[in-house]
């Protein structure tokens, strides 16, 4: 036996996780030094990505290094970059000064629920952005210090803001609670702003957005790989459904747009949802094209900067315009929808040159799109199925007892709540909710979302993870719940781990390949085999199940 | 960035043992990341897979899919996990010499 490593889910035992201390820590939090201890920091952006996008201070270094090469008067950068933000982002300004430290925010974590760490209580995770606003930019700051909160910035408080604002996956459930309404995401944004001015990335998000600059996705797909992926898809969809179908790329004057997060071109389970849009599409003869210049809904610029995000998100409207589509219809993704709902109509628009998105199935004109000209693959399938467009029958998936995941981004971000469950009750006979504090806006993050979802962090996402874990687990046990559906493809890599972790026998899935799954598609063959080419219980002979291709959805 | 000696030459390898010049790979050196995922000898079945990984990313770019590794090498996912323990991604994408994917995967 190979022995497990800090980036592996082995390595951590659940009853040493589960030794939890909410209590204070013995010396003040002022006090308090980062301890980086592997699996539970993110390596840093490497050197050739910083440079692709000419961010500052490109160089090989290690969170381990003491000394972390920072540029030459970087104290003076970060209070200058902090005196542009304060006047640049109005609510930056408010979130700074209007905080009473009341701690409704502070057991609302999911980080601090897992770890017990202080600096994970969303109040204080601010805080260590705030007492540097105190000292420096407020008048009782500057002459009282440390008795009004305020410290002096040092390279300690930039490791610190490393550490903590790379352990908040800006999920925004802590704002849901906060009286103020303080957006502690938007806090955390701006720490990763100003660490990124001294050219403090983490290579898990900076990599994907140099990827993304370059060849239009995070994955740094190329063209031909793009349709070789897709080819591939489409045999295996042949294989299970016995339809052919075609892949549009780059096809000009079609009528729709799609794109959905790269993940799902090369991960399980996320590539059985790129095969359900695909098989979707081509049964309800819906025109449209894939990209392979606007080829991902995801944005990691989200996670990195104002200017990252635009940088990456301007693309999907230039590529509308050159392939002269009508209309945008986007994937199951987490993170791209809070762009799409909340920045893409300020930084990239207005898309004047689209039409106000309308099914061409059902004729339903999406009037909340009518600015972005952006819609959800649910509102859209939800819309079809309303209108008995959709040929289901659920029984299908009868094997199946699912639950349903709320992402981040699209419930908090955009509020989309209703149309997902309507899409699942559709389509599986057996759906059943978690508990209401762990769903819908209160939903629980799945640990790994704002580029937190890499390996080397593993010990901080099983401990994320534990909230929404302990939920899955809850109806596994009440309800025989054995799979887990999500719309965000960071979802279904990371929960994978976590559901493996806290509810093992629990998979994860895609919403639209609950549905492909079970939908009746004109001139099929007799489906034996789901999507991942499993043999559906009740449907095969005896002796056929031996022989199929096994591929676990953890890779 | 570190630098560790495999197949007699000094490559540079990131945090998690992946090397950063794809063009540095060859047979010795595959032999030697080999090692450290836990495989002591490369058999032909393990060269099947990983040459199979080499001329995808030679020609593409990028990771097949592990789906389509399985189909075109005839191995299921459990026997690529018995040929390199640590699996397709960060075991015999690693010794093939491909870089570490990243993004929502």
């Amino acid at each position: 036996m190979k022995k497990p490593k800090p980036d592996e889910m082995e390595y951590y035992q659940q009853e040493d996780l589960l030794k939890l201390d909410w209590g204070p820590r013995k010396t003040s939090w002022m006090d308090t030094a980062v301890d980086f201890r592997p699996g539970t920091y993110i390596y840093p952006g490497k050197a050739k990505n910083l440079r692709v996008l000419d961010l500052p201070n490109p160089r090989d270094w290690a969170v381990t290094d003491d000394d972390w090469q920072l540029p030459e008067g970087w104290k003076q950068i970060v209070l200058e970059g902090m005196a542009e933000r304060l006047s640049k982002y109005r609510s930056f300004k408010v979130f700074m000064d209007i905080c009473v430290r009341c701690g409704a925010c502070a057991d609302k974590c999911h980080f601090f629920i897992g770890s017990g760490d202080p600096k994970n209580m969303p109040v204080l995770r601010a805080e260590l952005l705030r007492s540097i606003y105190r000292k420096d930019f407020t008048a009782l700051g500057k002459v009282f210090g440390k008795l009004a909160g305020g410290r002096e910035l040092t390279p300690d408080v930039i490791k610190e803001w490393f550490y903590y604002f790379f352990q908040c996956t800006e999920c925004r459930r802590c704002s849901v609670f906060c009286p103020y309404g303080i957006d502690t995401a938007e806090i955390t944004m701006m720490g990763r702003e100003l660490l990124g001015l001294l050219g403090l990335y983490v290579n898990w998000v900076i990599e994907p957005v140099a990827n993304c600059y370059r060849f239009g996705n995070h994955l740094g797909i190329q063209p031909h790989g793009l349709k070789d992926t897709l080819e591939f898809m489409a045999e295996d969809i042949e294989e299970a459904t016995g339809i052919q179908i075609d892949i549009p790329i780059n096809k000009k004057g079609a009528e729709i747009l799609f794109f959905t997060p790269s993940g799902d071109f090369v991960a399980a389970p996320g590539i059985y949802t790129c095969m359900a849009y695909m098989l979707l599409f081509h049964e309800l003869g819906i025109d449209y094209t894939w990209s392979t210049y606007a080829s991902d809904g995801g944005n990691f610029g989200l996670f990195t900067s104002h200017e990252a995000l635009k940088r990456l998100n301007s693309k999907i409207y230039a590529e509308a315009k050159r392939l002269g589509v009508k209309w945008i219809l986007g994937g199951e993704c987490g993170h791209m929808w809070r762009v799409i709902n909340q920045y893409m109509d300020t930084v990239s628009g207005p898309a004047d040159f689209l039409e106000v998105p309308r099914s061409p199935l059902t004729g339903t004109v999406f009037e909340h799109a009518r600015s972005t000209k952006v819609v959800h693959i649910m509102e859209f399938l939800a819309d079809a199925i309303r209108h008995g467009k959709l040929n289901l029958d659920p029984s299908r998936n009868d094997h199946i007892r699912v639950t349903f995941h709320d992402s981040c981004n699209t419930a908090r971000g955009m509020g989309i709540l209703e149309e997902p469950r309507y899409v699942i009750r559709n389509a599986c006979n057996h759906f059943y909710e978690m508990p209401e504090n762990t769903i819908r806006e209160q939903t629980f993050c799945c640990g790994g979302g704002a580029g937190l979802g890499t390996d080397e962090n593993m010990e901080m996402r099983l401990r994320g993870g534990l909230p929404r874990g302990s939920a899955v687990r809850h109806v596994q046990e009440h309800h025989g719940v054995n799979q887990l559906a999500a719309m965000c493809a960071i979802d279904r890599a990371t929960l994978v781990t976590v559901c493996d972790y806290w509810a093992p026998g629990v998979q994860v899935t895609g919403i639209s390949e609950l549905v492909a799954n079970a939908m009746i598609f004109k001139g099929e063959k007799r489906r034996t085999h789901d999507l991942r080419l499993e043999p559906i219980p009740g449907m095969t002979e005896v002796g056929e199940e031996s022989e199929t291709v096994e591929v676990a959805a953890n890779e | 960035m570190e630098k560790k000696e495999f197949g007699g030459k000094l490559i540079e390898i990131d945090e998690d043992g992946f090397i950063q010049d794809p063009d540095a790979w060859d047979q010795g050196v595959a032999e030697d990341l080999a090692k450290t995922e836990g495989v002591d000898a490369m058999t032909e079945e393990h060269w099947k897979v990983v040459n199979y990984l080499r001329e995808y990313y030679l020609e593409y770019n990028m990771a097949p899919m592990i789906r389509k590794l399985c189909k075109q090498t005839g191995f299921k996912l459990k026997e690529i996990y018995d040929l390199f323990p640590s699996g397709p991604a960060k075991g015999a994408c690693k010794v093939a010499g491909l870089p570490k994917p990243t993004g929502c995967v």
